[in-house]
């Protein structure tokens, strides 16, 4: 890939961001500008995490290898988004009365899937350089990267219980995580049969020798 | 991030519809009703009045002050008539202004059936001449968790109560909106199930803070705030203040009404604002007033305490 394609990449994420930004300097983000802040950083954390667990599948069903160092900056650009959301939450909607976050956090079942999905992603965004890869080894870094499928779901459930009857666009969302999930169900379908299959060839191998 | 307010500047200055009109739009109108005035040989005064033109950007004449109204700061109107609730057309509070544009409400008849003498059906323009226009200065606050402050213009719903003149047996009013697939684009999808109806006790209804309304801002009511004639119920959260009304329907036994069709637990027939009983899934012990940046306590009956002797005796915890 050509060099300054990551640093595009980089820019274009943070684009959601400039947008927003100059959207409020400009006095343009409408009657509820907060609410405004809240949905528009909520949808970007879910573009972006399902982006990052789309790497993958495209990944192997294009052969392009390439993708995958793409991944991480994806994942933490849902997290980057994900401290947005909640900085508006817990600052603007709050003001900092931890109290009554906890009261939230621990009464409204919306408030407490969506925090979950958010605390589960921070181990993720800290263990995610390679010095931690190093760290935890290959095998026990990527169990606990798997966490990314509970928050993404978390994160669709959070959407779906928030709104009010018109549940089409948490429904799209919910769509293409399944899919994503889908994808991993059925690959890891197919890589078990695979081995029982081979495991199963060794195997009348070795009674063919035997015999 | 810098978030722009409004709310500094008084309502005075905020409000005047010159400020908010549509400029073009309101050149080629004017322009458009000089000629038509001169073709048909009317005066222009009389293509001013809300009963002949009816739309968005008129004057109402002849409004009378309230002493039911607010001195609160009244929420500008470019805020009011961009932000709606209306699912009839989206369920995107953006999109009513642009999606209600073409909204016809001229010919507009609606029908008063039920528990009543003698079935009727009025010309809208019939009814908004019953009484004198009054300018309420409201506050309005929705289930959502927002609130604003509105110059409604209109007059109790008990003067039409009165003169529609429902048998003893009618203990509740059934009103309905407005049933029309091609020009209400929202009908289509299942979201809700349509038409939207609501419904009030007699005695709520008789209560003469519950406004038929038909203007705001001194003018007549825009098409994506309920035009050409809705409810406004102060003390109750905002969906209650129904759109659009096709019919007014007298009857003696509890009407349904559509959010609570679509969620039971969530949206009862009452829905009196009250800060203590909190929606199964938010608080509704605070608010953001449109254009404040902090949220501010939601008060009980949302500040019309003169309603509560309606509910005396009354489990507003299981009759929310």
């Amino acid at each position: 890939m050509v060099r300054w394609f990551k640093p595009f990449v980089f820019l274009a994420c943070l684009g959601p961001l400039a947008r927003l930004g100059w959207k409020a300097y400009m006095g343009l983000l409408g009657a509820n500008p907060i609410e405004v802040i809240t949905h528009s950083t909520g949808d970007w954390i879910l573009i972006f995490l399902l982006v990052t667990l789309s790497i993958t599948p495209v990944r192997q069903l294009t052969g392009q290898p390439w993708l995958i160092r793409y991944r991480r900056m994806f994942g933490l650009f849902a997290f980057f988004y994900a401290v947005l959301h909640f900085l508006t939450y817990i600052w603007l909607d709050k003001f900092f009365d931890l109290h009554e976050m906890w009261a939230d956090v621990s009464k409204r079942r919306f408030i407490t899937v969506g925090f979950t999905g958010f605390v589960l992603l921070i181990p993720l965004a800290l263990t995610s350089t390679a010095g931690w890869i190093r760290r935890l080894g290959g095998k026990r870094w990527q169990a606990l990267h798997r966490l990314i499928y509970v928050s993404a779901v978390a994160g669709v459930i959070h959407y779906w219980w928030l709104v009010k009857a018109d549940i089409s666009k948490p429904a799209r969302y919910g769509f293409v995580l399944s899919l994503l999930l889908g994808y991993r169900v059925v690959a890891w379908l197919v890589q078990r049969n695979k081995e029982k299959k081979a495991a199963s060839m060794v195997a009348r191998r070795a009674e063919v020798t035997e015999g | 991030m810098l978030i722009k307010k409004a709310a500094d500047i008084p309502s005075s200055e905020i409000t005047p519809k010159g400020l908010y009109l549509n400029r073009r739009k309101f050149v080629a109108g004017t322009a458009l009703a000089s000629a038509a005035a001169v073709a048909a040989g009317v005066g222009l005064h009389e293509m001013a009045s809300p009963s002949s033109v009816a739309q968005a950007n008129t004057k109402i004449d002849n409004i009378q002050k309230s002493p039911f109204s607010t001195s609160e700061t009244i929420t500008p109107y470019k805020d009011v008539t961009n932000y709606n609730n209306y699912y009839e057309f989206s369920s995107d509070k953006y999109e009513p202004a642009g999606l209600a544009k073409n909204f016809k409400t001229r010919p507009w008849t609606v029908t008063i059936d039920g528990q009543i003498k003698k079935k009727q059906v009025l010309d809208v323009d019939t009814i908004i001449k019953m009484a004198t226009p009054e300018e309420r200065v409201y506050r309005h606050r929705c289930v959502e968790g927002w609130s604003i402050v509105v110059p409604w213009v209109g007059f109790s719903l008990s003067e039409l109560i009165k003169r529609a003149d429902p048998l003893p047996k009618a203990k509740f009013v059934e009103f309905s909106t407005l049933m029309d697939l091609r020009q209400m684009p929202g009908q289509r999808s299942r979201v809700l199930e349509w038409p939207y109806v609501e419904g009030l006790r007699m005695d709520e209804a008789m209560h003469p803070l519950a406004l038929l309304c038909f203007g705001m801002y001194g003018e007549v009511l825009p098409n994506q705030d309920g035009a050409p004639l809705r409810m406004v119920i102060p003390w109750k959260y905002g969906f209650k203040s129904i759109k659009a009304i096709v019919r007014v329907h007298f009857t003696d036994s509890q009407p349904s009404n559509t959010w609570n069709i679509s969620a039971p637990s969530e949206y009862g027939f009452y829905s009196n604002v009250n800060p203590h009983v909190d929606h199964p899934r938010w608080s509704q012990a605070t608010e953001r007033r449109l254009g404040e940046f902090r949220k501010r306590p939601t008060l009980m009956f949302n500040g019309y305490d003169q309603v509560a002797s309606l509910y005396s005796g009354m489990d507003l915890k299981k009759n929310f």
